[in-house]
């Protein structure tokens, strides 16, 4: 494996140098180049997007299992991070000035900024963001452990997916009458005053946390007896694995990425509506993910920013009142996928670290078998008498 | 009969086997419905290499699919060590000490050969869900030894160079003793074979046999392995037991097996050996 003994989820120094130096590109270099606009719906946005993504293709790609509930999830993890922020918003703030440059002239050309703030951020609001995010998480993945279980234990894989997505259209419903217990969701007429907390930094945070421990999963024990069962479920259950217990697994880990995509969201527009929570949307997680290929974490992320930039994109691209068009596009280019290219973008390619770790054949240990010459010179059994 | 000239310790005991399917249960029992299995008795003592032999749909499958619990059972007893299998699921017997493999064969097909073999090992892996996110020393080293091990077997099934290929991409032979290493995997005290030689040729059955009576001595293994072709079993089986039509109709050595009229009536029809043999 690796020569040095640094390890951090299992990846080296050299990869936390580049993902560091990747944030810093896109901060410095891409970011300031766009619209304030592009900047979420281009590159925040997809981060977010990626994260339920992600999630899904763990649970449908990887495990088999079809689930139009990460929707719901997804909102779960948005209103209940949003109510949180909302109430503790004025109760946490922590500024710190950090340090200021001014960006040398020669430098100007690369990242088209006056000054280059670093570490200057409120540190009372973004351990409230984390705090919510992880709050929103852990109650979707609760959640996801008490359905999954219930509706697991008795549902195969398409009944699973109607299931769910009764789920998220019940979410829905929930949200939609919500304010009767919780009075700032707003019911219906959406949430507004949520602290406008998601920066770039939080969304790439998470978005590299979920590519890591969904991959550190994957190409692990557990991995291998998750993807055992959508590659063959009896014979999963005849070698040992409690194909129950793996779905729910998968399922639950699926369920807290969602979440934590929600409440990201949520502090992204600073606007939640139940509407947008609505069973059309939730497809657009499973269209990303068959684009990208099933069971393949880099299509997955490829897929969600064309999609974002493309797709969704078309709102911007299309003139004034074509915008309808896009739902003509949209399902022309699904079509020619599934036609052209039905395995996904990626296919099977996986790239960089989201490889499997391969491990070196043993030559030295040949057990003591009989060779195929060996078992040649035995006796040939004795032939029955019929 | 095989409990009278036991040597070791009974390992699996089965009592009045039975499997209706599609049948209605009454107070009088199942009414209408097929009978797979029926009054199926077969005791397994430690160290045997037991046949069970039969045409085509005799219900000898049915048998291990129960035994194995991948179906239920519908009536009778099956005791492994003691312990009663009735109503377990499926991976809590594997895990109790049954292997199995299967007749038509079940691998995971989109997954390379040491995958195959690593999934099989994952109740004896040693770490947890936090432990692979985390991917620590326990990590490291509990996947090196999965790793280690499964390589062991794939080098007795002379399958080492195959270790990255796609399991279904081997040719048939291989995916045979892939599946047999795969069973191995979840260190089974007790193993069933599901017709192991069909679609081999005679030179591939024989290596097959050898294999099976090799890997038996080596993981101190009892077996049961179905065949519906009889020679094959003839030569290494200790003790057959027949079905025909979802009952036992004969038990015994090779000998006394091959020349039991209702076994020679089975396979070949009644007429099957001409005026005055049958």
């Amino acid at each position: 494996m690796g020569r040095s003994k640094f390890r951090l989820l299992g990846q080296s120094w050299l990869f936390w140098v580049a993902v560091i130096l990747v944030f810093l590109a896109a901060q410095w270099v891409l970011m300031p180049r766009l619209t304030e606009f592009r900047r979420t719906a281009w590159v925040m946005f997809p981060s977010i997007m990626a994260i339920i993504c992600l999630g899904l293709n763990f649970i449908y790609g990887f495990n088999g299992q079809f689930s139009l509930g990460q929707w719901g999830f997804y909102a779960i993890g948005a209103y209940a991070s949003a109510v949180m922020t909302y109430r503790l918003k004025d109760q946490f703030t922590y500024p710190i000035e950090g340090l200021v440059f001014n960006t040398p002239p020669l430098l100007q050309r690369l990242i088209p900024l006056e000054q280059i703030d670093l570490f200057h951020f409120d540190l009372g609001q973004s351990g409230l963001l984390l705090a919510a995010t992880l709050f929103g998480a852990l109650l979707a993945a609760v959640i996801s452990l008490g359905f999954g279980y219930i509706v697991l234990l008795r549902l195969g894989s398409d009944y699973f997916g109607i299931a769910t997505l009764g789920f998220t259209v019940i979410v829905q419903t929930l949200l939609i009458n919500s304010d009767r217990v919780i009075p700032e969701t707003k019911g219906a007429r959406g949430m507004v005053g949520i602290p406008q907390l998601t920066s770039f930094f939080w969304a790439f945070v998470f978005l590299v946390l979920a590519i890591v421990v969904i991959r550190n999963v994957l190409y692990s024990s557990v991995g291998r007896a998750v993807v055992s069962v959508r590659e063959d479920e009896l014979a999963a259950r005849a070698m040992g694995i409690d194909t129950l217990k793996y779905k729910t697994i998968a399922f639950v880990i699926g369920s807290f990425f969602a979440g934590l995509a929600g409440a990201l969201y949520a502090h992204l527009y600073a606007f939640l509506s139940p509407i947008y929570f609505g069973f059309v949307k939730s497809f657009d997680p499973m269209i990303i993910i068959v684009f990208g290929g099933l069971g393949n974490l880099t299509g997955t992320l490829l897929a969600t920013f064309i999609w974002a930039i493309t797709l969704e994109g078309m709102r911007i691209w299309l003139p004034q009142g074509f915008e309808a068009w896009r739902f003509v596009v949209y399902p022309i280019v699904l079509l020619l996928m599934m036609l052209l290219r039905p395995q996904g973008l990626m296919g099977k390619l996986e790239l960089g670290f989201l490889r499997a770790p391969k491990w070196p054949q043993r030559a030295t240990s040949k057990a003591e078998a009989p060779t195929a010459e060996a078992r040649r010179e035995t006796p040939e059994p004795q032939e029955a008498v019929q | 009969m095989s409990q009278d000239t036991a040597q070791g310790p009974v390992v699996l005991d089965v009592q009045g086997l039975a499997k209706n399917f599609g049948g209605r249960l009454t107070t009088q029992g199942y009414e209408g419905g097929l009978w797979a299995v029926r009054d199926f008795d077969m005791t397994v003592s430690e160290g045997e290499l037991v046949g069970l032999i039969g045409p085509n749909g005799a219900g000898k499958t049915t048998v291990f699919n129960m035994i194995s619990g991948l179906i239920s059972v519908t009536d009778g007893v099956v005791t492994f060590q003691d312990q009663s299998l009735v109503g377990k699921r499926p991976h809590a017997i594997t895990q109790a000490g049954i292997g199995r493999t299967f007749q038509n064969i079940r691998l995971f097909p989109q997954l390379t050969v040491l995958d195959n073999v690593r999934i099989a090992l994952h109740p004896h892996c040693g770490y947890g869900l936090l432990h692979s996110v985390w991917q620590g020393g326990r990590f490291a080293t509990c996947e090196r030894e999965v790793t280690e091990q499964a390589q062991d077997l794939l080098a007795i099934f002379d399958l080492q160079d195959r270790q990255d290929e796609i399991g279904s991409s081997l040719p048939y032979g291989e995916q045979r003793r892939l599946e047999i290493a795969r069973a191995l995997a979840a260190e089974p005290k007790l193993l069933l074979l599901d017709e192991p030689a069909a679609g081999m040729n005679p030179q591939e059955v024989h290596a097959l046999m050898d294999l099976i009576q090799f890997i038996r001595e080596k993981f101190d293994l009892t077996i049961v392995l179905i065949e519906h072709q009889m020679r094959v079993v003839m030569g290494i089986c200790e003790w057959i037991t027949v079905m025909d039509f979802g009952q036992v109709i004969a038990r015994g050595t090779a000998d006394d097996v091959s020349n039991d009229p209702k076994v020679i009536e089975a396979y070949l029809g009644r007429q099957g050996r001409g005026v005055g043999s049958s």
